[in-house]
Order: C-alpha cells, then sequence, then structure tokens
C-alpha cells in the first residue's frame, strides 16, 4: 500500500515531530535548520540549560552526516540512480521528557564494524570515563582533512547524558543504512 | 603589526586580536569547516610570537563551540603557549547554566599550560 502524504503527516504528528527532512545535507541547510530549531525552542518552555544541550547535539549529530555524506564525493563507483547515497534523512521530535534526534545516512558496509565498536566502547563508559576519554581523544586526535576529529559521537554521548542507540540496514554490497537516534532528557 | 578582526555570524565568533596583547574570541563556533576559519588566528599569533606586548590576555567568551571547532581552539592556546617574553592568560567565560561549557574550559586547562581563569557570567 502507498503511503499517502496524511500518512505521513500522523506518523510525525504521532512522534511529536519538530522538523524533518530528506535530501542533500548542505552547509547553507544546516545554517537554516539551525535558525529555525532556535526560533522554536525559544517559543517552548523548555530551560535555558536544556536548549543548550540539545542545541549543541543537533549540531554535532548534523554535522557528522554533513561530513560523511562528503565521503561519497571521492567515490569512483559507477553511480547508482536507484537511490541517492548522498542524500540523508534527519528528524528532531519532543515530548515530555525529552528530545529526540534522529538521523540516517548511506555508509560503506566496511566502516559498520569500526562505527560499531566505537558506539559500543563510547556506551561502556560511565560519565566520568566519557569526560576523559574526550579530553585524550581532544589532547592527542589530530583533526582530518574535513575538520573531524573523531570527537563528534563522544560529544553527543557526553551531552546527551545517554546511551547512543543505532542500527545498520545493509542494502546491497557496496552501501549500508546507519541510523543514529539521540535522546536527550530535557 | 596588523589587528586581526572579524565579525561573528551564526555560525562564527566576533574575533578581536589586538597587538596590544588583548585577544577576543566571542560569540558562537560552529562552521563545518573549522580549519579554514581558524587559519587566519593561528598565522596571526605566529606572527604577533615575533614581538608580542608584555601580557597578553585571551577572552574566550563562547556561547556554543562544535567539536571541529574544539581542536582549533585548542591550537589557538598551543601557539599562545608557545609565545615567550609575554605574560599569559586566558579568561575562560561559561554561562551560569552551562556545565558543559565550564567542563570544556576545564579540559583545556588540564592540556594547556597557562593559566586559565574560569569565569561565570550570566549572558555572553
Amino acid at each position: 500500500m502507498r503511503t499517502t502524504t496524511f500518512d505521513l503527516y500522523n506518523l510525525m504528528e504521532r512522534d511529536n515531530v519538530l522538523l524533518a527532512f530528506k535530501g542533500t545535507v548542505t552547509s547553507d541547510l544546516l545554517s537554516s535548520v539551525f535558525h529555525i530549531m532556535e526560533t522554536k525552542m525559544d517559543d517552548l518552555n523548555d530551560s535555558p540549560a536544556t536548549k543548550k544541550k540539545v542545541f549543541n547535539v543537533l549540531v554535532e549529530c548534523l554535522q557528522n552526516l554533513y561530513h560523511h555524506i562528503d565521503d561519497f564525493d571521492n567515490d569512483n563507483t559507477v553511480y547508482d540512480d536507484t537511490i541517492d547515497k548522498k542524500s540523508a534523512i534527519f528528524s528532531i521530535s519532543r515530548n515530555e521528557e525529552y528530545y529526540n534526534i534522529i538521523t540516517g545516512n548511506f555508509i560503506y558496509p566496511r566502516n559498520v564494524v569500526e562505527i560499531t565498536n566505537k558506539i559500543n566502547h563510547i556506551n561502556s563508559l560511565d560519565r566520568d570515563q566519557l569526560k576523559a576519554y574526550y579530553k585524550e581523544v581532544l589532547g592527542n586526535g589530530k583533526l582530518s582533512a574535513k575538520g573531524g576529529g573523531g570527537l563528534g559521537l563522544i560529544d553527543i554521548a557526553k551531552k546527551s547524558r545517554n546511551k547512543l542507540e543505532y542500527s545498520f540496514k545493509e542494502i546491497d554490497d557496496d552501501y549500508s543504512f546507519f541510523t543514529l537516534i539521540v535522546k536527550i532528557l530535557k | 603589526m596588523e589587528n586581526l578582526k572579524h565579525e561573528g555570524s551564526s555560525k562564527t565568533p566576533e574575533v578581536d586580536f589586538n597587538s596590544s596583547g588583548e585577544l577576543l574570541l566571542k560569540g558562537r563556533s560552529i562552521p563545518e569547516n573549522s580549519i579554514e576559519f581558524y587559519k587566519p588566528l593561528i598565522e596571526w599569533l605566529e606572527a604577533y610570537a615575533e614581538s608580542p606586548s608584555s601580557t597578553t590576555v585571551l577572552s574566550v567568551q563562547l556561547e556554543y563551540f562544535n567539536t571541529s571547532s574544539s581542536k582549533c581552539i585548542l591550537d589557538v592556546f598551543k601557539k599562545l603557549e608557545a609565545v615567550s617574553g609575554s605574560e599569559i592568560s586566558i579568561k575562560w567565560h561559561y554561562e551560569e547554566d552551562d556545565e558543559d561549557m565550564l567542563e570544556a574550559g576545564e579540559d583545556y586547562d588540564a592540556i594547556i599550560d597557562l593559566p586559565f581563569e574560569m569565569i561565570e557570567v550570566e549572558e555572553i
């Protein structure tokens, strides 16, 4: 059965979605999204500390997407026009207790193990260990050409004060779809 | 030497690096490409190190910064750490409810061998 726009509306209504997007993530798009979210959060009655936490985590999550999608720029594989691999999805929702930030993007299957290990390691740490790990990577790590320093996921876990939820869906031999769910308690 | 000035934007901080030794970084630092943004700051500090003022105070007043900026900010501190012939200190500001920003300042303080002063403010 085809999903209608109304189904999509109901789904987003049910999940209290504040903002959702599917498409290519550009720097300009992120500027707009950050602006929209700041304006929306100003109208909601959350504490300044919550707004700050959510905004910080949102910036990291979406810039993670932005940097990841870039990876396909230098890709030499034949372009498959059934799925736009540079496209991504994200949504931000909010209920009484928490904010939920969900991102989804394509990755190479060969990166699944590395991402899994990284997230599992982060999730195994308590808050003090996470703080120490962040400091260690900050002090020792080098920046990649794109500006990522391997700190993104650590920072997301640290600032959300929650475990990271994730899943992978194998699409074909060349691509997997990576979903990250970050819950931020208000 | 010339002062370095940059007006703040929605993703980049206001920069006011004065050859008198008063340096300011204020606002938000969340650019996608932070290396590009911080390059002129690093270069300015390299030139400043050749004939620094007797005292140098870097005032950091950031509301937000992303992880890619966090490495660049560390590089700024490292450049300052390498300046000799000037009494250098860092004033790290954080908003009163912002535990994460205070922690970030403490992290830098632990890594960098310069005096940090943590200053709580109502709003940046």
